[in-house]
């Protein structure tokens, strides 16, 4: 049999990716907000360098974002990282700008290079553009459905990398929109928010609620990279993962962001059954209804679980 | 409006070249109107490929014709080709392109490495522009587009007027940059509210503009902060003819205005008011100075709030909307002069809206402008008429002024 699909994760902390790595993680993405958008915790140089040493011997890799949109200010400081993190023994970088793909391809042609232009990498000639430059692998966005997931996969011989669960991002600004929101408020009624009240990070809870959409509820925050808002739902492929399996996509991503560990730990858990079962009897293979519950009975009630774009048309 | 002036960049105080005027243009006689008010290129979105879906845009023919007439002013032609494309958009974009081609459309504006690829090995006389949509924001990521073979790249909108000096002085490639108009309040690219909504693909052309719809922030176990003044995610609109040599002196090498679906008397006046501020500058640098009523003119056809966008600092709280946008234009197109007669003084006109004797107009064009009171009114044939109410109809008019064919005759609106 061909290669196994690997089963990807984030962590939010050492101690979380060891617990993922038993839980039954192939691979992790993790780095700091510096450099790599929405990740779900923030690791030093030197806690990339411990998480490599607690991943290789078990067979784990370790992949380093740096996938933010990046400024001409940041670029004397990409080749340092780039070394540091090449001298770690990572085992590939998540980019989205060309500047980051020729740093790696002039001082480390041997690093992995994952291209994750996020909403942006949506078909299969492109892809093959950025392989022809040197990427390895690349991430489909998010918005594309099965079939057209599909299909890339016929036409590229690049590694092909899929979210199958958690939230996605739908929305990303440099402005400071929280920022600017309790500004003006502080303005115009200053009762509603006396100075310093609204904190904006991630771990805040903030949402956001459309006029017309009453049930659900946009997470969004601040950091240095602007302002993100995020899905309303999570995706959840545990049910169909056979389908991606059969198309033999290489990576199929949990993003834990924003997730507990204990969340975190449920799902891989899940996934791992589900991909080790299938590749027991792939011709047998029939979903276990009951692999679900284990998270349905930890997901957040507001958040609906959902099969995102997976089998949506979409119009323009 | 940020107040701030940039202090003038280092070392560049004034440069030779002009600095090309690229207009939006949404249909053909828009593209007539952005070219004969001092536009030096013109971009337009064809059938296929490009952002807006829903602006009439232009067939080959059309784009022929549009490409001969702005030759005659000795201006180009460029089409978007702005989406990210999906698999099944593939088939069909060679032939696309070389039709293009074909046609003498002088450039493509592309996000897509599929369609910069492809259109360089298919249509070699077609320039290739990086799109905004990219979000190029640092000079080593416009390197590799030179690298690539392209001569031009749009930056993100969110590049400062530091950091495009600072890109030019690294790379030696023209960089275009909107410096009027709406904007995306995220990352060019980055933002997939429509898809989520209403599952319409913003990146090939379907965003609904959802970024200005109502938002409550809630804040965990508190609720909304404020259920009538609402959070926001829309910006006002760039306007930076207010600091024309801070933008020349950057190097930017291409002025860009947006919207491809604004009005012909928006396209005509805010193309007018960049150019004539443009050849001032070029007339005397040292002299330059603003003149109120460039900005004037650009308010009578600007419906939003304006500011600076991002090219002196990240905006804050003054540079979003969080009102309701009322901000209607104060003035209303009326229509365009077809025919003059120096003999008798009296034009005619190509009604585009509703106007009557006693009302007060203003006449416009490359030359300048005057207002007057609407005099005796009479239809093509010479007949009176109490007001002109058919749109496209022919009237005539007495003007105060000599005036020429395409001024624009514009309204005020009484509130
Ligand atoms: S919703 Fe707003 S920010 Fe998003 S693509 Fe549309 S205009 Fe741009």
């Amino acid at each position: 049999m061909s290669k196994r699909t690997e089963l990807l994760c984030t962590a939010a902390s050492l101690d979380e990716l060891e617990r993922l790595i038993a839980a039954g993680a192939d691979a992790f993405v993790i780095g700091e907000t510096r450099y790599g958008m929405r990740l779900a915790g923030e690791f030093s140089e030197a806690q990339i360098a411990a998480a490599v040493a607690m991943a290789k011997p078990r067979g784990v890799r370790i992949y380093v974002s740096i996938n933010n949109l990046i400024e001409n200010e940041r670029l004397p400081e990409l080749p340092g990282y780039i070394d540091t993190l090449a001298a770690a023994g990572v085992d590939a970088i998540v980019f989205g700008d060309p500047a980051v793909l020729m740093t790696v391809r002039a001082s480390h042609p041997e690093l992995g290079l994952h291209w994750n232009a996020e909403m942006t990498s949506t078909n299969y000639a492109t892809a093959n553009f950025w392989g022809r430059r040197g990427a390895t692998r690349f991430v489909v966005a998010r918005e594309l459905n099965m079939d057209q997931i599909v299909e890339m996969k016929q036409h590229t011989e690049l590694q092909v990398e899929v979210q199958v669960h958690g939230m996605t991002n739908i929305y990303h600004s440099k402005r400071y929109l929280l920022q600017s929101y309790a500004d003006h408020n502080r303005t115009t009624k200053p009762a509603d928010l006396p100075p310093g009240q609204l904190v904006t990070g991630k771990d805040q809870g903030l949402f956001l609620m459309e006029a017309e959409r009453p049930e659900e509820r946009f997470p969004i925050f601040e950091d240095s990279n602007g302002t993100h808002v995020m899905s309303s739902d999570d995706i959840c492929m545990l049910e169909n993962l056979h389908e991606l399996l059969e198309a033999g996509i290489d990576s199929l991503k949990i993003d834990g962001f924003m997730k507990s560990t204990i969340y975190n730990e449920t799902v891989v858990r899940a996934y791992r059954q589900a991909i080790d079962a299938y590749y027991a009897d792939p011709a047998g293979y029939q979903f276990d209804e009951a692999a679900l519950e284990p998270i349905q009975a930890l997901q957040d009630p507001d958040r609906e679980l959902s099969f995102g774009f997976f089998y949506k048309e979409q119009v323009y | 409006m940020a107040t701030e002036v940039l202090p003038r960049l280092k070392g560049k105080r004034h440069r030779l070249e002009r600095p090309e005027l690229l207009a939006p243009a949404g249909n053909l006689e828009k593209l007539k109107y952005a070219v004969h008010y001092g536009a030096d290129a013109v971009y337009i979105g064809g059938q296929k490929y490009g952002l807006r879906s829903n602006a009439d845009n232009f067939t080959f023919d059309e784009m022929r014709e549009g490409v001969e007439f702005a030759a005659r002013y000795g201006a180009k032609v460029f089409v978007a080709t702005n989406i990210y494309a999906h698999n099944e958009d593939i088939e069909g974009l060679e032939d696309y392109l070389r039709e293009l081609e074909a046609a003498g459309i002088a450039a493509i504006i592309a996000a897509d490495p599929l369609i910069v690829e492809t259109a360089m090995r298919v249509s070699p006389k077609l320039e290739v522009h990086l799109s905004t949509q990219q979000s190029t924001l640092n000079w080593q990521a416009v390197q590799f587009w030179k690298n690539e073979g392209l001569p031009r790249v749009v930056l993100g909108r969110e590049t400062s007027l530091e950091q495009i000096a600072e890109i030019k002085a690294n790379v030696d490639i023209e960089i275009e940059a909107f410096i009027h108009g709406a904007m995306c309040s995220s990352f060019s690219g980055r933002c997939v509210l429509s898809n989520h909504f209403t599952d319409r693909d913003s990146n090939r052309g379907g965003c609904c503009q959802s970024c200005r719809w109502k938002y409550d922030l809630h804040v965990p176990e508190q609720g909304a902060v404020d259920e009538e003044d609402l959070f926001t995610m829309g910006s006002k609109d760039l306007c930076m003819i207010e600091h024309m040599p801070a933008l020349i002196e950057s190097g930017v090498d291409s002025f860009k205005i947006e919207g491809r679906m604004k009005s012909l008397h928006y396209v005509a006046t805010v193309v007018n008011a960049y150019r004539q501020a443009i050849d001032t500058y070029f007339e005397n640098p040292d002299s330059y100075e603003l003149n109120p009523a460039w900005v004037e003119e650009i308010n009578k056809a600007a419906n939003r709030p304006l500011n600076t966008g991002f090219f002196f600092d990240t905006p804050g709280a003054e540079d979003h909307i969080y009102e309701a946008e009322d901000k209607a234009a104060p003035y209303d197109f009326a229509g365009v002069v077809m025919d003059y007669d120096p003999a008798t003084g009296w034009a005619t006109i190509q009604q585009r809206n509703h106007f009557k004797p006693g009302q007060e107009i203003e006449f416009f064009g490359p030359e300048g402008f005057f207002k007057q009171i609407v005099g005796e009114l009479t239809d093509d044939q010479g007949e009176p008429l109490n007001a002109a109410r058919h749109p496209l109809q022919l009237v005539r008019l007495r003007t105060e002024h000599p005036v020429r064919p395409m001024d624009m005759m514009r309204k005020r609106i009484n509130k």
